[in-house]
């Protein structure tokens, strides 16, 4: 039976530097002759001030590895702890209440809700968290003003460029003060100069000592904003680096 | 995160405009068929509603509504005002008599006969002449609807209402108009003229009973509904509180005509349109923004916060839709309450219409609510 009472303090932890510890975590998408082995016993764990990226081939268990690390998804087998919790273990309104208030999270398709403004998109996690709406109006603002978007405030999504939105849903992200910040493929449909500036901003505003970002991508040339970089294929962890070089010439 | 929510539905204006007319159309259809239903059922027992001072309506015991007529010897008068209990009973006549116009039409009327000493059982408003003026000569008041519609008087220069002093035949006898009133528009279209009890009598087919109703009013402190039974059990007449008797009159009209049937129908059209033009709408709505409703699930909202959300946005166009339709139904009862139209519009049945939009909302929301409730947060990386 899943516990909602063992969720341990927030707070940074001078002794405990790991925000995520995966071990033997395993993931099966269906069962019989119609599984799928998403992740085959993975081992990895993501440092506490570090940007991780995690690469590989489309397929490769990427998303789902992050999912689990996330939260939002439960693993088949092993264990993820996530700032010491072990997310699987808890009732599910426990577990959605500490994503809400540990992880920001920036998707692949954005996912901005076009009816809402830059401000009130970026308002949502605040909101989420309890914060009244005029309180988190105001902190959704001055986090986009950091991000350079003062003057796109009140701008619905369908008024912004790609850039602009990537950084509302970075914004967005960050705006509750996650430990921990899961970024899916932010700059899939960037172009390259773009794509350099949204990963500095996620390196510079993201990281942080008790904070840890980690990114999926496929994009080799924001490979170097990476603290390491886990490479993966057919569900498990075939290295880790923290040298970008040696992956270009990778086949 | 209420208002979130509410930025969702009204930001989708297409389908917001669509939710809210599909309840507008809902709400109008079941508060104004059921306000004309239960207006018509009023109209049954008008005359009851214009002479509220009567506790006690005595008949025949064969009777079984209002206007069921089996006339009484004028004898039964004394035996019911010696019952013990009653302050005071009068005659009342109520038939229905053929009036010959002055160009030579005829026109049906009802005729109402009041008792000729105290002239309890007169119309509730006088618009014009004197109550007190029945007691001259031939002397009849009439409805003013019915006196500026189906008894106007033809002349060389096209229709006119009837007038003061103008003459009426009827059933061969004269009969001069001395005032006009105002009464709660009848069952029957046909127009209400009022007279004494005597000339009602003199103006009617003669009969041997020709005594309708008696109409009674209680002593202080006795309770109506024991004294109606006291004068049935010592006279043999029937004999109803004006409550009671409302009662079998609409119970008769809703036993032995389709009118309940055929209104009952088009209000449950208006339900079932309604619901189906909204809950559609309002699905597709969810299922638009499941994705965002997944998003909110992996930043923190738990499914008690979506049910909120969902609760409020079905609500919020129920009460929208609901105002819209009612408001519409009663404005056109406002604007046609002087006429014809059978339009009765009491809390009761703004009450039951916003329970009726509320179920509506609650299966809308219901079905929406079960998709978002059974989303993976998930999904929310599977782009």
């Amino acid at each position: 039976m899943k516990q909602a009472s063992s969720l341990k303090d927030n707070a940074p932890d001078q002794a405990q530097t790991v925000a995520v510890s995966c071990r033997g975590i395993t993931k099966v998408y269906g069962s019989g002759d119609n599984a799928v082995h998403a992740l085959r016993g993975i081992d990895l764990d993501v440092q506490s001030g570090e940007l991780l990226m995690l690469v590989g081939p489309s397929g490769c268990g990427k998303t789902t590895l992050i999912s689990i690390m996330a939260g939002v998804l439960d693993q088949t087998a092993g264990q993820c702890l996530l700032f010491g919790n072990d997310l699987s273990q808890i009732a599910a309104n426990a577990k959605t209440a500490y994503r809400g208030k540990t992880v920001g999270f920036v998707f692949q398709s954005l996912n901005l809700v076009p009816m809402l403004t830059a401000a009130e998109n970026v308002a949502i996690p605040l909101l989420l968290t309890g914060v009244i709406w005029m309180d988190a109006l105001h902190h959704a603002e001055e986090m986009l003003s950091r991000m350079g978007l003062q003057d796109r405030l009140h701008f619905y999504p369908s008024e912004l460029s790609g850039g602009q939105l990537q950084r509302v849903a970075i914004a967005r992200a960050l705006v509750h003060s996650p430990r921990l910040i899961v970024c899916d493929e932010p700059t899939s449909a960037l172009d390259n100069v773009t794509g350099q500036e949204v990963l500095e901003v996620v390196r510079s505003l993201g990281v942080a000592k008790d904070r840890a970002v980690v990114v999926v991508t496929h994009d080799a040339r924001i490979y170097h904003f990476a603290d390491r970089i886990a490479v993966m294929n057919d569900g498990r962890i075939e290295r880790i680096t923290t040298s970008p070089q040696e992956l270009v010439t990778v086949p | 995160m209420n208002a979130i929510a509410l930025k969702m539905l009204m930001g989708d204006r297409a389908k917001y405009v669509s939710i809210i007319l599909g309840l507008t159309f809902a709400s109008l259809l079941i508060t104004q068929q059921t306000g004309i239903f239960l207006g018509i059922m009023a109209r049954t027992f008008s005359t009851m509603s214009d002479l509220e001072i009567a506790d006690i309506w005595v008949m025949d015991p064969m009777v079984q509504y209002l206007d069921d007529i089996y006339g009484m010897q004028d004898t039964q008068l004394y035996r019911v005002k010696g019952v013990d209990g009653v302050e005071w009973a009068v005659p009342f006549y109520k038939g229905q008599l053929r009036a010959r116009l002055k160009d030579g039409r005829f026109q049906s009327l009802v005729v109402m006969g009041i008792d000729d000493a105290t002239l309890i059982g007169g119309p509730p408003r006088m618009l014009e002449g004197d109550l007190a003026d029945l007691r001259r000569t031939d002397a009849i008041i009439v409805d003013s609807i019915g006196a500026s519609t189906r008894l106007t008087q033809r002349e060389a220069d096209g229709d006119r209402p009837l007038r003061i002093g103008d003459i009426l035949e009827i059933n061969d006898n004269r009969a001069t108009v001395v005032g006009f009133c105002l009464v709660t528009r009848p069952f029957s279209t046909m127009p209400i003229v009022y007279m004494t009890y005597s000339r009602a009598k003199q103006y009617a087919p003669q009969e041997r009973k020709m005594l309708p109703f008696i109409l009674v009013k209680a002593k202080d402190g006795v309770d109506h509904r024991e004294l109606a039974d006291r004068i049935h059990a010592i006279t043999g007449l029937g004999a109803y509180s004006t409550a009671d008797f409302k009662r079998l009159t609409v119970g008769y009209y809703l036993k032995n005509t389709a009118i309940p049937l055929n209104f009952g129908t088009s209000a449950t059209l208006g339900f079932l349109v309604g619901t189906a033009v909204a809950g559609q709408t309002f699905y597709n709505f969810t299922l638009d923004n499941l994705k965002y409703f997944a998003t909110f699930k992996a930043m923190g909202a738990t499914n008690g916060v979506l049910l909120r959300m969902i609760l409020l946005q079905a609500f919020f166009v129920g009460g929208t839709g609901f105002g819209l339709g009612a408001g519409i139904a009663s404005l056109i009862g406002f604007v046609l309450r002087k006429g014809e139209f059978a339009f009765w519009l009491p809390w009761q049945l703004l009450l039951a219409s916003a329970a009726a939009v509320s179920l509506i909302c609650l299966g809308v929301a219901a079905i929406s609510i079960r998709k978002v409730i059974r989303l993976e947060a998930g999904v929310v990386f599977k782009g």
